[in-house]
């Protein structure tokens, strides 16, 4: 399927920044599951510094905002050919050892609710898939998706707890729980083609958890299925503040408010 | 060279400065104390206005006394302008740019630091005290000494003579400012035993008495001591030296630099309007306006060099 | 301990007279009257207290800036038993080395079975950030301290590698310069190595880790966390000797893709920097968020190329205590030899067989933190009381995994001056090391830390222990 992105994310500030820095993880990689046609990543009201691969093997723009700017945005353009591997991945090509999946954060800290949803389920080699796959729909019935009740610092258990949240909530309670189970699991950011519209307003995000025998596997909790040919990863981490978008300090610039908008179509 | 460094020399600089400065007052209000029979409250409430610590002091003093004052201004750790506080704080600023002093430099302050350390360890008795003010002066000399002789004329040298420069202006106004007063014609009834003692602690303060009667042969006239410590650049606390000096130091970090900036327009503007007037003109046009606006103008200065020069960020 | 016949002296051996190293010095001793050396020795504590040679206590004010006691008889080691020592630490470097190359990218060591995962999965000293990042020149240590003890003329034991930011050294290059203006005339008669050359190795040595990205004469810099720092002393000596600017995180900042200073002048772009600042607070972008003492994406910088960072991030992997006794084994994995240099039998408190030898033997051994340093939080068996011994009990039934204990060794003494005259105190060495793409090179000297007090087996200074000069011998 060749899917393309039209992505804008514009922060405006009360303030001038007086001093920021960002990490950007906006660049997919090709895999088995896409080949990146073309990309572009284009910024206003800052300055690229550097770019490097960061040790979960994403591409990383660092950038400055400019002195005294009272907003900036990061605009993606993109073409990407993706063919639908049932969600799985393949092997591990990092040089991240496996168990590192298997550490929590402190977004993913297993603590009562996590526990007990984990107490629900054992990890099972010969049905592993099939576990995984029944966590996927459990999650996805205790915590409705609803967007404006959580926010990125938000972690697994207050969502949890609160019994909604949205697809970065969901993907967030699927690694730790994974995790209690023994599976190495990790965060994944990216786009997703929605049948029923082409506007949205904000990125997908899902997890993966390794299951021996498939390698990496996805599941996508706030749809309820394992990723097809619709989506494309761009960033990999142990959680979101690992794989997120945009991440980085600002100095000076007082409340923040972001606007995206974004068109993912055939 | 750091911005962080040329503000540690900077300061560092016009810290010792300060800490001699500070000890010399409460020294020129004790030589008062040792001439009148009665001393006043009113000499050493002028000794907390020139060393700008005076509402610091009336935090934590209800009267005004000379032991008390003394032990404020050299002692008291929470008097950020004590001898003590300034010499701390100096220090730590050489430590700061350890690097950029020689070995010589940085042991003259230590040394300072130290003695005065344990000079002041506890509050000195009168006999003690003017023993050590005496030390004082003589670490702060070799300190400058050491400045003198070992450092290269560089950009290094050139931020500590700013700072000793801008701290000494800034303290001769002052000094004459507290007490301008006592200096216009009007209120001088000249030869007054009172103005007499008025006008010494001018020049005490500002060690400038032998000096002047050198110079003037013992003709005291109000006129003539502003005079002296305004324009005689021969006199090194004058404000015109201080400024011909800070010019020359600007002259300098612009040459090795090569980079004109607004303090060097700030500095000559500054310097012109002490040769292109007299002190006729001063007193025409007022004594208080015309040391307020220097002290303003001198400090507005020091915040422009720091700008420049990004002491900080 | 005792001291006696089982204690070797490296100036009288095991009594039987004066050892070759130090016959000339004893020639020197002899002719000269205790009363002028005392007053020499007070002569450099002024001397050391004037220059402002101190150290700061962490959390003391001002008023605690101490001086670490100085002892001015020289430790002298002959020009064999140096070279012997040399080869040691050139072997245990280079395998330290590939050691934590390995460990960043695809751990051979722990896929061969030799080093347990769980070292490396449960070790906070473990920067997952650097995994598959290729340090310029490939050198992850370039500043080494290795401390040593002695127990017979050739006997060397490692007691600790020091990966991250030994300190030291300052100590190493003042001590020399005090003894040559104290006892010139002693210079004069024997042919002691000089260590005065550091300093300039030092700056060779990083200028030749530049990334590529540097053009021209690289720009060192040391990275100090500010004069409050107990080894500020020693951060400002070296950029001095080095010749360099010596710097704190806010002076500096990400600018056009490089970390640059802020000078008078504008911003100045940095190819090297020596950091004296902890990993976890080197960059609140990317560890811990709230330090001050860092610069922002200086990590990113690092990785992109822009910069290098001496000593690497996430080198504590290799001196972490519990790494420590598989030493040998990441020695022979790496060189494929034997190693030279011997480690202190280690019991791992974290296995059960060990750990109840530990608790059976708490009188005779010695027990550590596994991630201290300083010699805080560690129990001396043999000198410890029987109320300290069973508090510390309590302490390692707790948490087992975060001790582990070894013999008490019979640290060689060497004398120090007393009032009474020359008496037998322990020491232990610790060497400088460099490491760059031109090899490894020991400084023929080093620390020796000195137990100032009679019998007592604690060297460290913030446990009132003192320093010696370290004199190696020239050859013939």
């Amino acid at each position: 399927m060749r899917l393309t992105v039209d992505h804008s994310s514009t922060y405006t500030y009360e303030h001038g920044v007086s001093y920021a820095l960002q990490q950007v993880r906006k660049r997919p990689i090709s895999l088995p599951s896409q080949s990146i046609l073309s990309w572009d990543v284009s910024i206003e009201g800052a300055h690229w510094e550097t770019s490097y691969t960061d040790h979960h093997g994403n591409l990383v723009d660092l950038i400055q905002l400019e002195p005294d700017v009272m907003s900036v945005s990061v605009s993606v353009k993109g073409e990407v050919e993706t063919h639908d591997t049932s969600g799985v991945m393949g092997g591990h090509s990092q040089l991240v050892p496996l168990w590192l999946y298997q550490r929590p954060t402190e977004l993913t800290m297993p603590a009562k609710g996590l526990r007990a949803l984990a107490g629900k389920f054992s990890r099972s080699p010969s049905q592993d898939i099939g576990v995984l796959h029944e966590l996927m729909v459990e999650i996805a019935d205790k915590v409705a998706y609803r967007t404006n009740e959580t926010d990125s610092r938000t972690t697994a258990e207050d969502a949890l707890q609160q019994g909604q949240g949205v697809c970065q909530d969901h993907a967030h309670i699927f690694i730790t729980v994974a995790r209690l189970l023994g599976y190495p699991a990790r965060y994944v950011s990216g786009y997703l083609m929605m049948t029923d519209r082409v506007d949205q307003d904000a990125g997908h995000a899902w997890a993966e958890a390794w299951v021996d025998g498939l390698g990496w596997t996805g599941f996508d909790v706030s749809n309820g299925i394992s990723p097809d040919a619709r989506y494309i990863q761009v960033a990999t981490g142990l959680d979101y503040s690992d794989a997120a978008p945009i991440r980085g300090l600002v100095y000076g610039a007082g409340a923040e408010n972001l606007v995206v908008s974004i068109q993912v179509q055939q | 060279m750091l911005g962080r460094t040329a503000s540690g020399l900077f300061w560092m600089a016009r810290l010792l400065e300060r800490a001699e400065n500070t000890s010399r007052l409460v020294e020129a209000g004790f030589r008062m104390a040792l001439t009148r029979t009665q001393p006043g409250e009113e000499e050493w409430r002028s000794v907390l206005v020139t060393a700008g610590c005076c509402d610091a002091y009336l935090a934590r003093h209800d009267t005004i006394t000379g032991d008390k004052v003394a032990d404020f201004a050299l002692r008291d750790r929470s008097n950020p302008s004590s001898v003590m506080s300034s010499l701390h704080a100096a220090r730590e600023n050489a430590r700061m740019t350890r690097t950029a002093l020689t070995r010589e430099m940085w042991e003259a302050i230590n040394d300072f630091w130290m003695a005065v350390r344990d000079a002041l360890k506890r509050a000195p008795s009168e006999t003690d005290l003017p023993e050590i003010l005496t030390m004082i002066r003589q670490q702060g000399a070799q300190v400058r000494g050491a400045t003198t002789g070992t450092m290269l004329r560089n950009d290094i040298y050139n931020f500590i003579l700013l700072g000793i420069m801008f701290e000494r202006a800034d303290n001769t106004a002052r000094i004459l400012d507290t007490k301008y007063y006592v200096l216009l014609p009007s209120s001088a009834s000249v030869g007054s035993s009172l103005d007499n003692v008025q006008w010494e602690m001018i020049l005490r303060s500002a060690s400038a008495e032998r000096s002047f009667h050198w110079l003037n042969g013992g003709n005291i006239t109000p006129r003539a001591i502003a005079d002296f410590l305004i324009f005689d650049t021969r006199m090194p606390r004058s404000l015109a030296y201080c400024y011909d000096t800070i010019t020359h130091q600007l002259d300098c970090l612009f040459r090795q630099y090569c980079q004109r900036l607004g303090t060097h327009d700030l500095a000559e503007s500054l310097e012109a309007s002490l040769t292109a007037t007299t002190i006729e003109r001063v007193f025409e046009n007022g004594l208080h306006e015309f040391l307020s606006d220097f002290l303003r103008r001198n400090a507005s200065l020091s915040a422009q060099i720091e700008t420049d020069f990004r002491f900080a960020e | 301990m005792a001291d006696g016949e089982d204690v070797f002296d490296e100036m009288h051996g095991f009594g039987e007279g004066v050892r070759a190293p130090y016959a000339g010095y004893n020639g020197w001793f002899d002719k000269t009257t205790p009363s002028a050396l005392l007053k020499k020795s007070r002569d450099a504590q002024t001397f050391f207290r004037r220059t402002g040679i101190t150290f700061n206590v962490y959390g003391k004010s001002e008023a605690d800036e101490r001086l670490i006691p100085f002892d001015l008889v020289p430790r002298i080691i002959g020009a064999s038993e140096w070279a012997l020592l040399v080869r040691g630490i050139e072997q245990r470097v280079k395998a330290i080395n590939a050691f934590l190359y390995d460990i960043y990218h695809r751990q051979e060591i722990v896929r061969a079975g030799r080093l347990p995962e769980h070292l490396i999965r449960e070790n906070d000293a473990f920067l997952p950030k650097m995994i598959g990042f290729d340090p310029p020149g490939g050198i992850y240590t370039h500043i080494v301290g290795i401390d040593l003890v002695r127990t017979g003329p050739n006997e060397f034991f490692v007691l600790e590698d020091n990966a991250r930011t030994p300190s030291g050294v300052s100590y190493m290059l003042e001590n020399r310069e005090t003894m040559l203006k104290m006892f010139p005339e002693l210079f004069a008669q024997m042919s002691v190595q000089r260590v005065s050359g550091y300093p300039m190795a030092l700056r060779r040595s990083l200028e030749r880790s530049a990334p590529a990205q540097a053009s021209g004469r690289p720009t060192v810099a040391i990275l100090t966390p500010g004069i409050h720092n107990s080894a500020y002393f020693e951060h400002a000596f070296l950029a001095d000797q080095m010749g360099v600017e010596l710097v704190e995180g806010h002076d500096l900042r990400v600018v056009d893709g490089r970390v640059a200073m802020r000078t008078t002048q504008g911003y100045e772009t940095i190819d090297v920097l020596y950091r004296r600042v902890d990993d976890e607070y080197l960059d609140p972008l990317n560890f811990r968020s709230e330090s001050m003492l860092g610069v922002a994406g200086i990590f990113d910088v690092y990785r992109a190329g822009g910069i290098t960072i001496a000593n690497a991030p996430g080198t504590g992997i290799a001196d972490d205590k519990a790494i420590y006794s598989y030493m040998p084994d990441i020695v022979e994995f790496y060189t494929g030899q034997a190693p030279l240099l011997k480690n202190v039998p280690t019991w791992r408190c974290a296995e059960k067989d060990s750990l109840s030898y530990v608790l059976e033997h708490l009188e005779e051994l010695v027990v550590k933190e596994v991630h201290g340093s300083g010699g805080y939080g560690m129990l001396v068996g043999p000198a410890a009381s029987k109320k300290e011994i069973s508090a510390f009990r309590k302490k390692l039934q707790a948490k087992p995994s975060n001790y582990i204990a070894q013999p008490t060794l019979a640290l060689s003494t060497v004398p120090v001056l007393t009032k009474s005259g020359l008496s037998p105190r322990h020491v232990d060495l610790r060497p400088f090391v460099l490491v760059s793409s031109d090899g490894v090179d020991v400084t023929p000297g080093g620390l020796t830390r000195v137990a100032m007090k009679k019998g007592s087996l604690v060297v460290n200074s913030s446990q009132g222990g003192g320093t010696k000069d370290t004199w190696v011998l020239k050859e013939g």
